[in-house]
């Protein structure tokens, strides 16, 4: 047989063209077609050490199900990836593979790796048009219960790995639908809601209770939960806090959103639909949106879906420091975002009926690496410049929020509030809490909070297991 | 999805509601809210919580129809369920016993000011209440006040009922006779409250508000409710809804009211047509 030639590059997804996406809601990037995914599958060598898995915070057994791709048995594939992932249309979507298992990837060493994002994507997407669902069955009931705080990645993976291992698992959700970032955060465009639904009836087919409108902390304590309710267990993964604001004069105008309230308004609220629904969101003409960071980037492609002219993105570093996705940075730019590098806003100047008339900035170099390792700015004296807008956006970032820190006294946060949680086990100095994803981390990544979830049950089942609570302290899992 | 147990008009476009919300009826203490939504595409619509019945498992919201949501949630019946109602939130009145208070309510204020009475006078404090409203029609909850408070000094603007004249008037008026308090409770539209915390300034005398800025999530996740409070930034869902009205920067509080003005009457306008066109009352 002849020997096939490796084909060098990963093959390239089609995606909706950027002038007409840029005006609509619809998913950029439109999934491989089945032959493409087979041919791309194909492209994987089947290395022995098999780097890959070990880039996967959730542990994707990835080499087994590339090869059930390239073999055509696509509900193999699903399986693989239900076996370790019960999100993954979500994560083929917004996991950054490329810091991940593709950075590992042995084909990538010489050439591009393989597009194992795509992929995962694809066999989701595929299982759902065939309507493959994961019969794997739960393990016999074991009677315990276990309360999740929260229903983001965080929440959803722990509630998920807890349920078929035959917990009775509830989550409370404070907002009226589950999903967390997912819903409110990561727009439509880059992650239909439809598919987040999905996903979690698919939990709910798990047995797993989800009750929304429940703000723990308010609703119930944690303690509540163990006394009045009856849990043995408690998972808070309640993500993004409070929203950060430079001190600069102006944050308070009529027009300066924060990320979350701008990307909540339209992905959970549909602004983008009003007067049709009835939560609207300022229709900017000129947007800045301040950061370099995904949510950044989300908030500034979602300014040109409600219609903005001009698109700004304001950095303080160059786009080498970006924390944003090198693609997501691409599409932006090929939808028309105007990226400012080295500026950051010293001011946020009013009409005369306290509405944004313009953000001032000053222009920044590069100096000495900070703690960070990234090379800090350094404002430039009289550099200062008026840039007119009607809408600013600030993603630069979130605090903790306090309503768990407030009502439970007994459970140490740091300095920034975020709660003290063993990295490998997800226990906190409370027993029978464990806690991950961006409460504990701060603002960090969907699949990180995932693979955080995923160790916590694993210490949550071990801990509800131990023979007797007594002197047991969960710390010791 | 929580019912709705009653209904009862209190005045033109004000309604109080009785809703079935067993968790939120436990838990709540006067001063907190809830967000409530009506339908499918909804606002979030924040209601401070009036009253509680422990026994029914229900609490009960007065709502003034201002705009789409409020007006599509009283037109709603005793029977419907409302979509979802989420609470108890933000934090509690700041409850002392033994205080002499004053609750000042201007209009729909008084549903706010009402239950932190209540909290007043369970901790076996004096509470007089100062209610008013343009005219004796939108002046509520006057017999309810009367059961609770030692005293209670109805105002109208055209002296319809009461004494004529505002709440301050009446404020001032309470203070000039010797009534001597260790705090003002104030809630009502901005003016009223902005008015009732410059007779209280001079007198070093504590004035209590309770904020109702444009709130989405309710929970601390968005800040579109930030207000500055001593020129520092506060969050009225998770740091308040009650402040030290001496320190409230009122005219920012008031631009920021207005950001949807226009998105908000053209919501309202397409409503209103829709029902007419449907043939029930607008």
């Amino acid at each position: 047989m002849a020997k096939k030639i490796l084909q060098k590059t990963k093959n390239p997804m089609p995606l909706q063209d950027p002038v007409e996406r840029a005006r609509n809601f619809e998913e950029v990037a439109l999934g491989y077609p089945v032959d493409l995914a087979v041919l791309e599958a194909q492209r994987c060598i089947q290395c022995k050490n098999e780097p890959c898995i070990a880039g996967c915070p959730v542990e994707i057994d990835i080499p087994e199900f590339i090869r059930q791709v390239a073999e055509r048995d696509f509900e193999g594939a699903f399986r693989t990836l239900m076996d370790r992932n019960v999100l993954p249309a979500v994560c083929g979507r917004v996991c950054p593979q490329e810091e991940q298992c593709e950075a590992r990837c042995t084909l990538g060493v010489k050439f591009e790796p393989v597009a194992i994002g795509r992929l995962e994507r694809f066999v989701a997407d595929y299982a759902n048009l065939v309507k493959f669902t994961d019969d794997t069955p739960p393990q016999p009931p074991t009677g315990h219960r276990v309360a999740v705080v929260g229903s983001g990645p965080a929440g959803l993976t722990v509630a998920a790995d807890l349920a078929k291992l035959g917990h009775q698992v509830t989550i409370f959700e404070a907002l009226h639908k589950a999903g967390g970032v997912l819903v409110y955060g990561i727009p439509e465009f880059r992650l239909p809601k439809s598919i987040v639904e999905r996903e979690i009836d698919g939990l709910r087919r798990l047995g797993v209770e989800i009750r929304t409108n429940h703000v723990i902390g308010q609703t119930f304590t944690v303690d509540e939960l163990f006394t009045e309710l009856g849990f043995e267990a408690v998972f808070i993964g309640t993500g993004a806090g409070l929203p950060s604001f430079p001190r600069i004069p102006g944050i308070n105008l009529i027009g300066v959103y924060s990320a979350n309230e701008y990307l909540t308004r339209s992905n959970l609220m549909k602004a983008y639909l009003f007067p049709a629904t009835d939560t609207p969101a300022i229709r900017g003409r000129r947007v800045a949106v301040i950061g370099g960071g995904n949510t950044a980037m989300d908030a500034v492609r979602t300014s040109l879906r409600l219609g903005a002219e001009h698109a700004y993105l304001i950095y303080r570093r160059t786009r080498k420091e970006m924390p944003a996705r090198a693609e997501e940075i691409e599409h932006a730019e090929e939808e028309g975002v105007e990226i400012i590098m080295l500026a950051a806003p010293t001011a946020i100047l009013a009409d005369e009926r306290a509405r944004v008339r313009a953000v001032r900035c000053i222009r920044m170099e590069l100096g000495e690496p900070d703690a960070s390792g990234r090379r800090s700015p350094v404002p430039q004296a009289g550099s200062e410049f008026d840039l007119d807008v009607d809408i600013v956006v600030f993603a630069i970032g979130q605090g903790a929020n306090p309503l768990i820190r407030n009502t439970t006294p007994d459970l140490p946060v740091n300095k920034w509030g975020n709660i003290i949680a063993d990295e490998g086990t997800g226990a906190t100095q409370k027993a029978g809490v464990f806690a991950g994803g961006d409460i504990v981390t701060g603002g960090a990544t969907v699949i990180s909070a995932m693979g955080a979830g995923r160790r916590a049950a694993r210490a949550i089942d071990a801990y509800l297991r131990a023979p007797s609570s007594d002197g047991f302290s969960p710390t010791d899992v | 999805m929580p019912r709705i147990l009653s209904k009862e008009i209190l005045a033109p476009d004000v309604v109080r509601f009785w809703i079935e919300s067993p968790h939120i009826a436990r838990k709540r203490k006067p001063g907190q809210f809830v967000i409530l939504r009506t339908a499918e595409g909804g606002e979030r619509i924040p209601l401070t919580i009036a009253d509680v019945d422990r026994a029914r498992g229900a609490v009960s919201v007065i709502v003034q129809g201002v705009g789409k949501s409020t007006r599509q949630l009283n037109a709603m019946d005793a029977g419907d369920e409302v979509l979802d109602v989420a609470g108890p939130l933000g934090r509690p009145t700041d409850l002392h016993p033994g205080r002499r208070v004053c609750c000042v309510g201007g209009g729909i204020g008084a549903a706010v000011v009402y239950p932190i009475a209540c909290g007043f006078k369970a901790l076996h404090g004096r509470v007089v209440a100062i209610i008013g409203g343009r005219t004796k029609d939108l002046v509520i909850l006057e017999r309810e006040l009367r059961e609770v408070a030692d005293r209670v000094v109805v105002t109208t603007d055209d002296g319809s009922h009461g004494t004529k004249g505002l709440v301050t008037d009446a404020l001032q008026a309470l203070l000039a006779e010797g009534e001597v308090f260790d705090e003002v409770v104030a809630v009502g539209p901005l003016p009223m409250m902005r008015a009732v915390v410059e007779v209280t300034r001079p007198l070093g005398l504590r004035t209590t508000v309770s904020l109702n800025p444009i709130m989405l999530d309710g929970t601390g996740m968005c800040g579109g409710c930030r207000v500055s409070v001593g020129g520092e930034q506060k969050y009225v869902c998770v740091d308040g809804p009650e402040f030290d009205g001496h320190q409230v920067d009122f005219e920012e509080l008031s631009a920021r009211l207005g950001a949807y003005r226009e998105d908000e009457a053209a919501s309202l306008l397409l409503y209103e047509r829709e029902r007419l066109a449907a043939g029930e009352p607008a």
